[in-house]
């Protein structure tokens, strides 16, 4: 027998951490869909296909600068100390994948930026007369554009691999802590992204292009769904209790149905049949790759902060 | 080089909390948040049972994560016996540092910043034991230089069995709990 | 910083600390304030005064910044706190700030018992009082309305009362706590254990702890000893039902059946006495009877004792060696709360018994003789003297008493026997918590023409009331001085920290207005308390403003065992320690204690067993929000294996229910293998049901409110309340 009493109960850290609630999360898995967005249209903007996807090259940029700026705001929302969020910039602290994360995030927009200025939306350039001028510019230099695409794929890598590592550098989360964990999110926030194009873009082949891309991250998602898994199976005590938690505790039925079952297999497999034109393309299948994406970032931000050194029935 | 640490004698602990009583007065530590705690470990089955106490706190880790993980600086390792602070001004709540923390030390104080044990270095400043350490009426906690070789904290590692919370985890405790 | 200063900072601490509190205010070693601390040594002033949120008396150190109360620390001049206090002085700081406080006198509006008051100001409520007071005495005599109370603050009003002809005056600390061990010593030794307890802890070899929970029970300077003979290496054996903090840090821990010690004792004395491992000079010289009693306990041996108490044979036997390899300098404690089976008296004999074959009375590591400072008393005009007898033993029905019994004046003011009495006064302690079966306490109170109760908050006693008067806290007023029989001669003040909040007024102001009032002025020659303190110490020839600097006045150095010249006196009837007790052959009783088997309770009950939190006392804390936040609700706990058969774990919430059906509040279940199985335990002071303590109102559960039914010792009056059994109501 062993029996553990605490007398410590502080808010949001007792009886088990509860510091992150939906704005995490919802930063992380927006973050993680801009970084899929990026590397797609900086991989066609790279490639000169501009013609072939207009949707990835030139609506999906300004997108994602929508969605960074909720992704933004939500992390704003999560400071405890708002008027203070100013001090992030005042210093680069090496070790911090928060400050690597802010320093990378003030980089994103002008990168965005220039995306954008590639083909200006109508209703901007309407407006913003000058916009069009500094739009000729780029367009009369191509290296320019494909400067632009690769620098996107980069920043869009980087910030995809952050959303991970920000979790993963957390050791004292015996889930989180696992070198696997930037693959995973960076491949989500492909597959979510391609998803995302697949669902909204107006040309059947780009649409078609995307389904196919987001297939192919889905396998590589699953695969590394299970590398994870089985990481922290063949680990430790604490780590096979934190893969518990998803295996067969408290998040199993969210993980297993909503993250693997809807969220995974079942669109890989409808977009597998349309993909091989068996079936027509269903946008029930990126809607659930999307939400999928969603619940990932939730069941691993949560089931992350119950996981814990103590939990292994040895401590707490 | 100092590098202050505690040790406690598990021993002569009773588990009174005076030391988290007076963590609250010393520092006005608001109402429902500690820095300091007890923790009862108890093994084995009645009538056999073995009991440790032991008070814990922030253990100013030389390995601290917290460090290494906040944005701004605000965590940071004071330039006297290798305390581990937290710089309010600096602070801007993001939270990283609570959850990289394997003891979770650390809370949101009510005016938004993290606060935590600071090992009453506004106390050692001026030559005093922390609060915990002067009040404990079993004498059961020690603060000191744990490079001074002549230190008592010293003598008592080298004198007596510890152990510290939770090694394994890698962030190299300096609070040791006397067998 | 380079390190050698900062090394020579750490060394200094101790001596600064002693040295602050002499002179009043710490030197500065260095002028680098930590930015973080905010805490400069501007607008602060240090005062020292004596804590009370126990009667243990502490000395502090209170530390006022920019005029308001910041914290609390011991006096290092003080030698009950030595500088250091336990978890509730050092958290007495809540209890100043406590919203719950009461905050103007009060007078009941409606039903007794209903809670609904007017606020009136001071004169209306003397008034009041005095009024109802003139007219019982005038129905009834003086003699008909007496006192409870609790602590050194009651002292005036017991001055004002006996001024006005009553000698009815008692204190739950006999009857419901250490009467029943002062008793017994006294019949063994002659003298009585007291409080602070003479026990020589720190140089005790071997310590014995029967049910005294040292480190839960937080009497601090006998915790901090505890952690000195720790420190010391003695060997500690642990009696307890419930794996205690103590029975932690023991070498032999002994899981006893409840209510069956006395057969341990009994055998660990026949132990030592068939095998000859007693004192055998000390017993010659200074025993009375020893070889009646030898014949009588020759029937103990272990193999008898272990069907009663569960304690293996062998057990026994090794502990009573253990024992006896350290005499004199072994120490069987004698515990203070010993209203435990209504034969507590004999059981605490025993333990004076062991103690004697040990030869520690007296000696080193045993029990030390205190010593005090001698004070002259402020001369009074006598007093008037009572026409009758005291109330609460008639025909001296407990013939051992050596103090007053409250349940005594209890049992009278229900039956009108000897004589009626109409008017209570209860000062600082909240009866319907502190005595056994409330039902009766009420019943009492109902018969009561004046109930007047002084409390700081609106405690449960205070909701019976018809007058209640709002205290300054201790932290807030003077009191007499705390001349205290110790290790070393002493005086202690106790001197105003802050101001009160609001209306509340000190308890000698109290009793002094209250004497004007009832036209008996010349009981109080002194105009301010200020004027009374400076008149006894200057009378004693001490220095009044010396002593607010310090707080503590210190004598020299005294003998205090017989080896180093205390006067070896046992004032027995036969001058010597009574190892057969003629007084109590005479007056009908055991001579020399015998057993009783403990009455079991109904099958699937479990004894309700209670003690102390250490973060808690009695029912006096629950609004201190510094302590509650320490531990703001009691559990029951229930021994592991049957919480599993009851489908219970740690964490649920559960009722308990007693043999005579009273249920509690609910409770939260710590399910735990630190507990028998045939016994649940909780912690004393909780359960409050007082709706004007909001902050406290129903919090876990009430023992008192469970402890229906008690024993009464029949040798001193004291209430054995380990007598009730519960089980277990699943919360729905
Ligand atoms: N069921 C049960 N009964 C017990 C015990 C037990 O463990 N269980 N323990 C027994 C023992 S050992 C003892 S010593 C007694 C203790 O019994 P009490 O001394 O009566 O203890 P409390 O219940 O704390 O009541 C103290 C009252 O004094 C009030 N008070 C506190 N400070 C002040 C002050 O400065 N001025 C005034 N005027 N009032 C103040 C508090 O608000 C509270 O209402 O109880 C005994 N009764
Ligand atoms: N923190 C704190 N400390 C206090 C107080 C307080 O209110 N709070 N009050 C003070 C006062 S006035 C007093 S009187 C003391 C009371 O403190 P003590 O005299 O130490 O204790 P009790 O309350 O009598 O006993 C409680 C212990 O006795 C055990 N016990 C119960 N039944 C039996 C039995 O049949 N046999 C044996 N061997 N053990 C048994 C219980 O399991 C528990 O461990 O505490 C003092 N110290
Ligand atoms: S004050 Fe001392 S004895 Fe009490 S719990 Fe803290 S460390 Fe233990
Ligand atoms: S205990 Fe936690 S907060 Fe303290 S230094 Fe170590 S990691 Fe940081
Ligand atoms: S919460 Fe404050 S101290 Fe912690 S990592 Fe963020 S900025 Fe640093
Ligand atoms: S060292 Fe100071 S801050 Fe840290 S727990 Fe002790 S009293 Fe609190
Ligand atoms: S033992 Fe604790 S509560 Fe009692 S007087 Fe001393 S410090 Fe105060
Ligand atoms: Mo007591």
């Amino acid at each position: 027998m062993n029996e553990i009493t605490n007398t410590r109960m502080n808010p949001g850290i007792d009886p088990s951490l509860s510091i992150w609630n939906w704005e995490i999360p919802i930063y992380l898995f927006l973050g993680g869909i801009v970084a899929g967005m990026m590397i797609i249209s900086g991989y066609f903007l790279f490639k000169g296909r501009t013609k072939d996807v207009e949707c990835s090259c030139f609506l999906v940029p300004f997108i994602s600068f929508i969605l960074l700026s909720f992704g933004m705001l939500a992390l704003f929302l999560d400071l405890e100390h708002k008027a203070y969020v100013w001090r992030v910039y005042t210093t680069f602290k090496i070790k911090s994948p928060m400050s690597w994360g802010s320093w990378i995030l003030i980089l994103i927009y002008p990168i965005l930026i220039l995306n954008i200025l590639i083909r200006i939306p109508d209703f901007l350039s309407k407006k913003l007369k000058f916009l069009k001028s500094i739009s000729l510019k780029i367009n009369s230099h191509p290296t320019a554009i494909k400067n632009i695409g690769l620098v996107s794929m980069i920043f869009g890598a980087l910030l995809g691999i952050y959303t991970g590592v920000l979790l993963s550098s957390l050791g004292a989360r015996p889930l989180w802590n696992n070198s696997t964990l930037w693959i995973l999110f960076l491949l989500s926030g492909l597959s979510s992204a391609a998803a995302f194009v697949h669902l909204i873009a107006k040309s059947k082949y780009e649409s078609h292009l995307l389904a196919k891309a987001d297939n192919v991250f889905l396998s590589l998602e699953l695969i590394v769904l299970v590398l994870f898994l089985i990481g922290l199976l063949t680990s430790t005590q604490v780590h096979i209790s934190a893969a518990e938690f998803l295996i067969s505790g408290n998040y199993a039925p969210l993980f297993w149905v909503f993250v693997i079952g809807l969220g995974i297999i079942i669109p890989l497999i409808i977009q597998l049949y349309a993909v091989n034109n068996k079936i027509k393309h269903q946008p029930v299948a990126p809607i659930m790759v999307i939400i999928g994406g969603l619940i990932l970032r939730f069941v691993i931000v949560n089931a992350g902060q119950a996981s814990h050194w103590f939990n292994a029935g040895m401590l707490k | 080089m100092a590098r202050f640490g505690m040790v406690i004698d598990t021993k002569k602990c009773v588990g009174c909390m005076d030391c988290v009583v007076a963590c609250k007065t010393e520092n006005n530590v608001p109402e429902g948040f500690n820095r300091d705690w007890i923790v009862q470990d108890a093994r084995g089955s009645f009538p056999t049972v073995n009991l440790e106490i032991r008070s814990e706190r922030c253990n100013h880790c030389d390995n601290p994560p917290c460090v290494y993980c906040c944005p701004t600086g605000a965590s940071h390792i004071h330039n006297l016996g290798g305390v581990v602070l937290v710089d309010h001004e600096l602070c801007i709540g993001c939270k990283a540092c609570i959850a990289s923390c394997p003891y979770d030390a650390r809370f949101v104080h009510p005016e938004g910043y993290v606060d935590k044990c600071t090992f009453c270095i506004h106390r050692v400043e001026e030559g005093l034991d922390p609060a915990c350490v002067s009040v404990c009426p079993t004498y059961c906690m020690y603060f000191g230089d744990l490079e001074d070789p002549n230190s008592e904290v010293n003598k008592l590692l080298n004198s007596r069995k510890h152990h510290a919370v939770l090694p394994e985890a890698g962030t190299k405790p300096q609070i040791f709990y006397l067998e | 910083m380079d390190n050698i200063s900062r090394r020579k900072f750490l060394k200094i601490s101790a001596t600064t600390i002693s040295a602050a509190a002499t002179l009043g205010a710490v030197g500065k070693i260095t002028a680098d304030v930590n930015k973080i601390s905010g805490n400069t040594t501007k607008g602060l002033r240090k005062i020292p005064t004596f804590c009370d949120i126990c009667f243990w008396k502490c000395g502090v150190i209170a530390y006022v910044k920019d005029g308001k109360l910041w914290k609390l620390e011991g006096n290092p001049l003080d030698p009950l706190s030595r500088g250091r206090l336990c978890p509730r002085g050092t958290g007495g700081v809540g209890s100043h700030y406590d919203p719950d406080r009461l905050k103007s006198p009060l007078i009941r509006k409606n039903n007794r018992g209903k809670e609904e008051w007017v606020a009136v100001t001071w004169d209306e409520a003397f008034d009041y009082i005095a009024q109802k007071m003139q007219d019982i005495k005038s129905k009834y005599g003086a003699e008909s309305i007496a006192m409870f109370s609790h602590g050194i603050g009651g002292n005036f009003l017991k001055h004002t009362l006996k001024a006005f002809g009553t000698n009815n005056f008692a204190a739950p600390s006999f009857a419901q706590c250490r009467g029943p061990r002062d008793v017994g010593f006294k019949l063994t030794f002659g003298e009585d254990v007291s409080s602070p307890e003479r026990t020589d802890i720190k140089n005790s070899k071997c310590l014995v702890l029967i049910g005294y929970h040292l480190g839960e029970n937080m009497h601090n300077s006998q915790v901090q000893e505890f952690s000195e003979a720790i420190k010391k290496g003695a060997s500690i054996i642990v009696v307890d039902p419930r794996f205690s903090i103590a029975a932690s840090k023991a070498k032999y821990y002994l899981p006893i059946k409840p209510g069956t010690d006395l057969a341990l004792i009994l055998a660990w004395m026949n132990v030592i006495v068939n095998e000859n491992l007693y004192d055998r000079e000390y017993i010659e010289k200074y025993g009375f009877g020893f070889e009646q009693f030898k014949a009588e306990i020759s029937n103990y041996t272990p193999e008898w004792a272990y069907p009663e108490t569960g304690i293996e044979p062998d057990l026994i036997r090794n502990t009573a060696y253990e024992m006896a390899k350290y005499k004199p300098a072994t120490l069987v404690h004698p515990g203070r709360h010993v209203t435990w089976y209504g034969d507590d008296t004999q059981r605490s004999r025993a333990i004076a018994l062991l103690n004697a074959l040990l030869g520690s009375w007296g000696r080193k590591g045993g029990f030390y003789t205190p010593v005090s400072m001698d004070l002259p008393d402020y001369p009074y005009p006598s007093y008037p003297k009572p026409t009758k007898p005291k109330v609460d033993n008639p025909d001296l029905k407990y013939p051992f008493a050596i103090e007053t019994v409250t349940n005594g004046i209890r049992e009278a003011t229900i039956s009108g026997n000897p004589y009626p009495v109409k008017g209570w006064f209860v000062y600082a302690t909240n009866l319907i918590h502190a005595l056994p079966n409330e039902d009766e306490t009420i019943r009492a109170i109902q018969n009561l023409d004046l109930l007047v109760v002084i409390d700081v908050i609106p405690s449960e006693i205070a909701g019976w009331a018809d007058v209640v008067l709002p205290e300054s806290i201790y932290l807030e007023r003077y009191d007499d001085l705390n001349v205290e029989w110790f290790r070393e001669p002493f005086i202690s003040l106790r001197q105003p920290v802050v101001d009160s909040p609001n209306d509340q007024k000190p308890n000698w102001w109290i009793a002094k207005k209250l004497a004007e009032k009832l036209e008996l002025s010349e009981f109080y020659p002194w105009e301010n308390i200020e004027d009374y303190l400076e008149y006894r110490l200057s009378a004693g020839g001490y220095d009044f403003e010396e002593l607010k600097k310090t707080g503590i006045i210190k004598g020299s150095p005294q003998p205090i065992y017989f080896e180093t010249g205390v006067p070896i006196e046992f004032p027995t009837p036969s001058g010597k320690i009574e190892f057969y007790s003629l007084q109590l052959a005479k007056a009908g009783f055991d001579p020399v204690p015998k057993y009783k088997k403990p009455e079991e309770g109904p099958p699937g009950y479990f004894r309700l067993l209670y003690g102390r939190a250490p973060v808690h006392s009695f029912s006096r804390t629950q609004t201190n929000r510094i302590l509650m936040d320490m531990y703001n609700e009691n559990e029951v706990w229930i021994n592991k294996f049957i919480a599993d058969r009851l489908g219970l774990k740690s964490g649920d919430y559960v009722k308990l229910k007693n043999q005579d059906g009273v249920v509690s509040n609910k409770i939260k279940v710590k399910a735990t293998e630190r507990i028998r199985p045939d016994c649940v335990y909780i912690v004393h002071g909780f359960g409050h049901n007082s709706k004007m303590l909001k902050f406290a109102y129903k919090k876990g559960a009430s023992d008192s409110q469970l402890i229906k039914r008690y024993v009464i010792d029949p040798l001193m009056g004291g209430t054995g309340m380990n007598v009730n059994f519960v089980t277990i109501e699943m919360e729905v």
